[in-house]
């Protein structure tokens, strides 16, 4: 037997063993959302209860399974039945839950939001037949909130290190090969031809050759490959394991963001236990591949994102970008060929390996083939991280699997500060890289940022001019003065001091900014302004000729007051306020002074009666 | 510099070796180890890495995870990320900045805390977010703000 057969037996009797114990197993989801969402208190209160009352069970920790806004989840499987799912469990209802059913066999089924088993359960929903879940496809995420990310045994058990292991029986060109016909495009948001890549990289004589991972994860609204390296870090380690063998490199780094340390925890812990087991070093399984990974932390440059940039922060320089060609696939790193991929892309090879081009290729449309991870965050009434067949609608995304907003719908951006905001009449364009370009937007690392009526356009395209000015590296002029200059406007408009012919001036920065731009950020910077003038330009008229934001956002265009027959003379917005300027007595109408008022909004967080209004 | 200052930086250097590119890890170690990068660090780190303190300063400036000035006993982070933006991220850096009286970057003068501005913690599914020291507040309110600060002592 082979050493890879012994791991992978002894994976499977662990796995086995901890599920045939006859112990009720319960399991806590403790990702860096979880967490946020009170994962700690709640696994206290499972432990405490647990031994007070002297029961008998596994307390296992997994990762992600997407459904944030249901966080914390605490999953139990007892007696014989599927495993059950509960959601926003606090500290008080792990206690309730565990007790009613592991010592009253009593699951608490109204509390529950579904069941993970193959027939139907006593009325419960199938826990991937919720809306939130239905269609989606999962295949970068199938181990997610399954599998403990911590231990190497539990991904083996499930078919981890099988596409590797098939890829060292396959010539390189072979896997190459595989991989172009898979038709896989880079899921940075570029969407650039993975196998083309990496066969540029190959064909390059140089015997030193890297691989690195992107994992500078920086658009905000998107943590897809956060959660994903939380969930299952050695997804990504197998992909890399694959592209390095394939392209011919010895070296690999993950460049990761320093803002996601549980997710560089558990890379860490990834690699050591990849060493033990013989899956990485030297003459790796036995074979002549050798291959080391090294953790490079970002420091807070979202620019770092873009490829060039990103190997100079890796060479110990400021992160600034520099013309192509050479593409890093012909000199990237220390001037060697440099393949330089996404964590969704390294994350999405092992699978198609395993299971072959032919297979990845039912999935998607033609030209856009596969899945493809989102964040939905925003005003989405169901906020999460899903995966889905590239090809569906954005409708079906926002509102089927979102659950849409709470307030009507009003645009969803997509592709983060690179992207555009689409307004409802383009909810028919299928989630794929031409069509999401054609509509002025990108598809972009796959923040869906789902925005309603509170939202001001205005405000949201100077957030992402504001945004991308900051982070602008100031190495190219059109960038640095034209993001600044663009911002300047857009401050002013929001102040209620927009001129006419404001609109026209920022539609000419715009496009020269993105024509002549250096790298990716410059050139997709104005997308955001260009798609809500576009879209939306009847809230840029609202604010520069009417001094009016249609959303009441801009802060210098709206005033708060209290309407007196909704007030209760509840006291609650006179103790809030931090300037002392709203008046009352104790049952009787209260009474705000708007030349006091900062407009901080504490006074509409706490009333409760809907007295108070900002308009 | 003292001693103690000079040993607790070489100890920090000696886990290193002299390629340019460990620059940025030097500098997140000292960071670490220190709070913040200060002049007589970028001088030693220069010398250790046979730079100009020029080229130090100037890659530690570029990234906006290194900071200049002693931080307080508490780092607050507001996270102005998209999905924290759309659902009042900045209200609550503006309410932070004004009962604390400092601008974002500033520490408070009573070394308490320190403020400062975060792109993205990426818990964007429970925004808008707070990071006070490691721990992470979801669906943050101006309201909830201020009872969790007296916590922080």
């Amino acid at each position: 037997m082979s050493n890879f057969e012994k791991l992978i037996e002894n994976s499977k009797r662990e796995w086995e063993a901890l599920n045939n114990s006859g112990l009720p197993m319960i399991y806590l989801g403790t990702a860096s959302c979880g967490i946020a969402a009170g994962a700690d208190a709640v696994r206290e209160a499972i432990r405490t209860t647990l031994e007070k009352n002297g029961i008998p069970a596994h307390l296992m920790e997994v990762g992600c399974i997407g459904i944030c806004y249901q966080e914390p989840l605490m999953d139990i499987t007892a007696f014989g039945n599927p495993r059950l799912s509960y959601g926003n469990v606090n500290s008080e209802w792990a206690q309730k839950i565990i007790n009613s059913y592991l010592q009253k066999k009593d699951p608490l089924k109204d509390r529950a939001l579904g069941h993970f088993g193959q027939g139907p359960f006593d009325g419960l929903p199938r826990f991937f037949d919720l809306p939130f879940f239905r269609s989606q496809v999962r295949i970068v995420l199938k181990n997610c909130g399954f599998i403990d990310p911590e231990n190497i045994n539990h991904y083996l058990a499930h078919e981890g290190y099988q596409g590797f292991h098939k890829a060292l029986e396959m010539s390189p060109d072979d896997v190459i090969e595989e991989v172009t016909r898979a038709g896989i495009r880079g899921r940075g948001g570029a969407g650039f031809p993975t196998g083309k890549k990496w066969r540029t990289c190959r064909d390059q004589p140089s015997k030193v050759k890297y691989l690195i991972c992107n994992a500078d994860e920086g658009d905000p609204g998107a943590f897809m490959n956060r959660s994903l390296i939380e969930s299952d870090p050695h997804v990504l380690l197998e992909g890399m394991l694959i592209a390095a063998y394939a392209i011919g490199a010895t070296h690999g780094y993950v460049y990761i963001r320093a803002e996601y340390p549980l997710a560089i925890k558990r890379l860490k812990n990834t690699i050591n236990q990849m060493m033990k087991a013989g899956l990485l070093g030297q003459k790796i399984l036995g074979s002549d591949f050798s291959f080391d990974i090294k953790i490079k932390e970002g420091a807070g440059a979202f620019v770092c994102g873009e490829e060039t940039a990103l190997i100079q922060s890796i060479e110990g320089k400021r992160g600034m970008p520099r013309t192509r060609p050479p593409y890093p696939a012909v000199s990237g790193l220390h001037r060697r060929p440099t393949v330089i991929n996404n964590v969704e892309t390294l994350s999405t090879i092992p699978h198609i390996i395993q299971n072959g081009a032919s297979w990845y290729r039912q999935f998607g449309v033609p030209g856009n083939h596969g899945t493809k991870t989102f964040s939905l965050v925003g005003k989405a009434r169901h906020t999460g991280m899903i995966e889905v067949p590239l090809g569906t609608k954005l409708r079906n995304v926002i509102f089927d699997i979102a659950g849409g907003a709470a307030k009507p719908f009003k645009a969803v951006q997509t592709g983060g500060p690179s992207g555009g905001c689409l307004s409802m009449d383009y909810l028919d364009t299928p989630v794929e890289y031409e069509s999401l370009a054609a509509a002025g937007s990108i598809m972009g690392s796959g923040g869906l940022i789902v925005m309603d009526e509170d939202t001001c356009m205005v405000d949201m395209a100077r957030y992402f001019i504001s945004f991308c000015s900051i982070e602008s590296c100031g190495k190219c002029t059109p960038c640095r003065i034209g993001t600044s200059q663009m911002l300047n406007i857009l401050n002013r408009i929001c102040q209620g001091n927009g001129r006419e012919g404001d609109i026209e001036l920022l539609e000419r920065i715009g496009h020269t900014v993105k024509a002549a731009s250096l790298c990716g950020l410059g050139q997709t910077a104005p997308n955001p302004l260009l798609t809500t003038l576009r879209y939306f330009r009847e809230e840029y008229v609202a604010h520069i000729r009417e001094k009016r934001c249609p959303a009441g956002v801009c802060k210098d265009l709206i005033t708060y007051s209290i309407l007196p027959d909704k007030c209760t003379g509840c006291l609650a917005c006179i103790s809030a306020c931090p300037n002392h300027c709203i008046t009352g007595e104790k049952k009787k109408p209260h009474v705000l002074d708007p030349t006091e008022c900062v407009k901080c909004g504490a006074c509409f967080e706490v009333c409760k009666y809907d007295a108070v209004v900002q308009r | 510099m003292t001693d103690d200052l000079q040993l607790r930086l070489d100890k920090v250097l000696g886990g290193f070796s002299d390629e340019a590119g460990n620059l940025i890890p030097i500098l997140q170690k000292v960071q670490e180890e220190f709070g913040y990068i200060f002049r007589e660090a970028v001088e030693r780190i220069a010398d250790f890495l046979k730079m100009t303190e020029n080229q130090v300063y100037g890659v530690a400036s570029f990234y906006a995870q290194f900071r200049f000035t002693p931080p307080g006993r508490h780092s607050i982070s507001a996270c102005l990320g998209t999905a924290c933006h759309v659902r009042g991220g900045e209200r609550l850096m503006e309410s932070l900045s004004r009962t604390l009286r400092v601008k974002p970057g500033e520490s408070t003068s009573d070394g308490r805390f320190d403020l400062n501005r975060v792109a993205c913690l990426g818990c964007c599914a429970l925004s808008p977010v707070v990071m006070v020291d490691k721990d992470i507040y979801s669906n943050m309110t101006v309201m909830k703000l201020r009872g969790i600060l007296r916590r922080y002592e």
